[in-house]
């Protein structure tokens, strides 16, 4: 309570209906709001970071390096890496048009089509694994279509690239929808105006201006795809060197009590989460920039 | 080049936004679109600009048909209330965007730019972006973007709205004097009439999606077509009224009425102007002094008239009809001049005492 001082200039009488809440006392309120936070975040956060980082310590680092260089481990990370590029590709299309059509066109089924982007945010990955295998699985209802086109979906690259696309759909899309609704239309509106046909206005106005919430969609793409258990064990099956990525080899190492292996692969994951942390909040703070240019 | 509206109506579901307008605007000229809020001029100026369509009647420009015409072909400069500009791109690049997407090569575009930017008053600045300018800057440079590709027609919805009166009032007189030096064809939408009577040639007066009136500021101010024109245009009096022989009567009020008002009798709507009336103290009079209020330069004064009820006049603030005239006083009430509308004519959205 810096401005205590300022309080007899404006402060009316004191009325017997309204106590005074003496200067200490808000402090105190302050510190104990801010402590619970803190120890919060340290029960469910940094404790099992920090667990994390002291057990592969008494392992070694040097045991854990040469487990996660092992070729499985590689052959994981790669898979991870790979669904990361197609799930961006993917999403930075997709997330563009869906939102694109969700702001901008008005159409009969659109609040549907709003809610459907949303819809992997409310429903569990390992059940739509599930359902997924219903349709394609054994005995599937489009099991014999896709055997007829020698197509194998379950237990098989393709899977794990449904289960990732699936999860990761709502993230571009909320994004770039947001900034589009609350920048408006008139400055697409100019650039017809000025001559510039559709495509252009895209590239030259709409573009530019959704580049910042894109690229934030995009980040959150990448951390969900890493992170992502469920629907790529379900659909891919885990299988070494095929389907497995970073999140179930560390499952599969743990129930096999390979520790240096887990922990490695883990430490790894956190590494590169602490990196898309720190992009998101640099996206954070330029998005906060746009927004504000707009309504200025 | 001159342009030509047909017949245009325009529905968003149940609500008649432009309602069979026609007019036509005669090249080089610096019209006014007038209207209340939400009486259609904006939807009217964006169908010009081709950014809606109509649902019928057609839109000419010189002699060609451009009711289909691409919003990006016509050929139009369009200024946006709230500037709409390209917040990315530098002072210098809004404005040469509209001959960049033409192909344009760059070093010609940036010094058309340049050469705007100077001719708004803008020049040194070239390289701010639009969140670094101040509104009235903005939107100059919004119309200095909107003149680059050299339109035939200029097209501005609510230019100043979004600006401060003092920097509103600076930048009417410069459009003014720009429209003067650039010669191309404007039209633009206004709720405020000190604004279209001291900036335009032509003032079309729109209500609920209807033209009301379409004249130079003198002739909608002296022969106010419509009863709502009459109503909208400056601060009036309006009584129910009984008019006989060239006269129209409303308790102790009598108008006196021109030629030309005293064709019909019977029931009507009579519109006095606050400017048009004179007091003087006299007993017994017809009317009691109620308020007196200084606006500035003008003094308003506040009566009740015998069995007609409230009425407003303004003076100059040194007027000699003021001489004597306080709270309480009674006062002789003059009518210099008033017009009188059929009675039967609602007005909607304007009630009478």
């Amino acid at each position: 309570m810096q401005r205590t001082d300022v309080m007899p200039i404006t402060a009316a009488p004191q009325s017997a209906a309204v106590p005074a809440i003496s200067p200490t006392w808000t402090a105190v309120g302050r510190g104990l709001l801010l402590g619970t936070v803190l120890l919060y975040l340290g029960i469910v956060l940094v404790g099992p970071m920090a667990a994390l980082f002291v057990e592969t310590t008494e392992i070694g680092f040097a045991k854990a390096a040469e487990a996660v260089l092992a070729p499985a481990a590689l052959d994981a990370l790669l898979m991870s890496m790979i669904l990361v590029v197609i799930a961006l590709v993917v999403n930075a299309v997709v997330g563009t048009l869906g939102a694109i059509a969700i702001v901008r066109h008005r159409f009969v089924g659109r609040g549907a089509l709003s809610a459907l982007f949303d819809l992997p945010l409310a429903v569990s990955p390992v059940m739509i694994g599930l359902a997924f295998i219903l349709l394609v699985g054994r005995g599937g209802t489009l099991t014999p279509w896709l055997d007829a086109l020698g197509w194998k979906v379950v237990f098989s690259f393709p899977g794990v690239v449904i289960g990732t696309l699936f999860v990761t759909l709502p993230y571009t899309v909320r994004e770039v929808a947001y900034v589009l609704e609350e920048i408006g239309t008139s400055e697409e509106e100019a650039a017809t105006t000025l001559g510039a046909s559709p495509w252009q206005t895209f590239w030259r106005v709409t573009l530019p201006n959704i580049r910042i919430p894109l690229g934030y969609g995009l980040l959150m793409t990448i951390a969900r795809t890493l992170g992502e258990f469920g629907a790529v064990l379900v659909l891919g099956g885990s299988i070494s060197g095929q389907t497995q990525t970073a999140t179930t080899f560390i499952h599969d190492a743990m129930e096999e009590r390979q520790e240096a292996s887990a922990y490695g692969m883990a430490l790894v994951l956190a590494v590169m989460s602490v990196g898309l942390l720190l992009a998101l909040e640099w996206a954070k703070t330029r998005r906060q920039q746009v927004l504000k240019r707009s309504s200025t | 080049m001159n342009i030509r509206v047909k017949n245009l109506n325009k529905r968003f579901g149940s609500f008649v936004a432009v309602n069979n307008v026609s007019f036509e605007i005669e090249s080089g000229s610096l019209v006014a679109l007038l209207g209340p809020s939400g009486s259609g001029k904006s939807t009217l100026l964006r169908i010009l600009a081709g950014l809606e369509s109509a649902d019928s009647g057609s839109v000419w420009f010189g002699d060609e048909d451009a009711t289909n015409v691409h919003a990006r072909a016509r050929a139009i400069g369009f200024v946006f209330q709230h500037y709409a500009l390209f917040r990315h791109l530098t002072v210098a690049q809004n404005v040469a965007f509209g001959l960049d997407v033409r192909r344009v090569p760059k070093d010609i575009a940036l010094k058309r730019a340049r050469d705007l930017l100077a001719l708004v008053g803008l020049g040194g600045l070239e390289h701010r972006y639009p969140s670094q300018l101040s509104g009235g800057q903005r939107q100059r440079v919004a119309l200095a973007r909107a003149l680059a590709p050299e339109p035939k027609l200029l097209l501005l919805d609510e230019p100043f709205g979004a600006v401060d009166a003092k920097v509103r009032e600076e930048l009417r007189q410069w459009l003014r004097r720009l429209h003067d030096e650039v010669g191309v064809t404007s039209i633009f939408v206004t709720h405020d009439q000190d604004e279209a009577f001291s900036v335009s040639d032509r003032v079309l007066v729109i209500h609920q999606g209807g033209l009301e009136q379409i004249g130079t500021p003198t002739e909608i101010l002296d022969h106010p077509a419509t009863e709502f024109v009459a109503r909208f245009v400056g601060e009036v009096n309006v009584f129910r009224t009984i008019v006989k022989q060239g006269q129209a009567t409303t308790g102790s009020l009598i108008a006196q009425l021109d030629e030309d008002e005293a064709h019909a009798s019977g029931a009507a709507h009579l519109v006095v102007r606050a400017y048009d009336l004179k007091f003087w103290r006299e007993d017994p009079g017809i009317a009691t002094v109620e308020r007196v209020v200084t606006l500035g330069d003008r003094v308003r004064v506040q009566a009740i008239v015998d069995g007609a009820g409230p009425i407003v006049a303004q003076f100059p603030r040194r007027s000699s009809l003021l001489k004597g005239i306080t709270p309480g006083c009674r006062i002789q009430v003059e009518v210099a001049a008033a017009r009188t509308y059929p009675a039967n004519s609602e007005v909607p959205g304007l009630s009478i005492p």
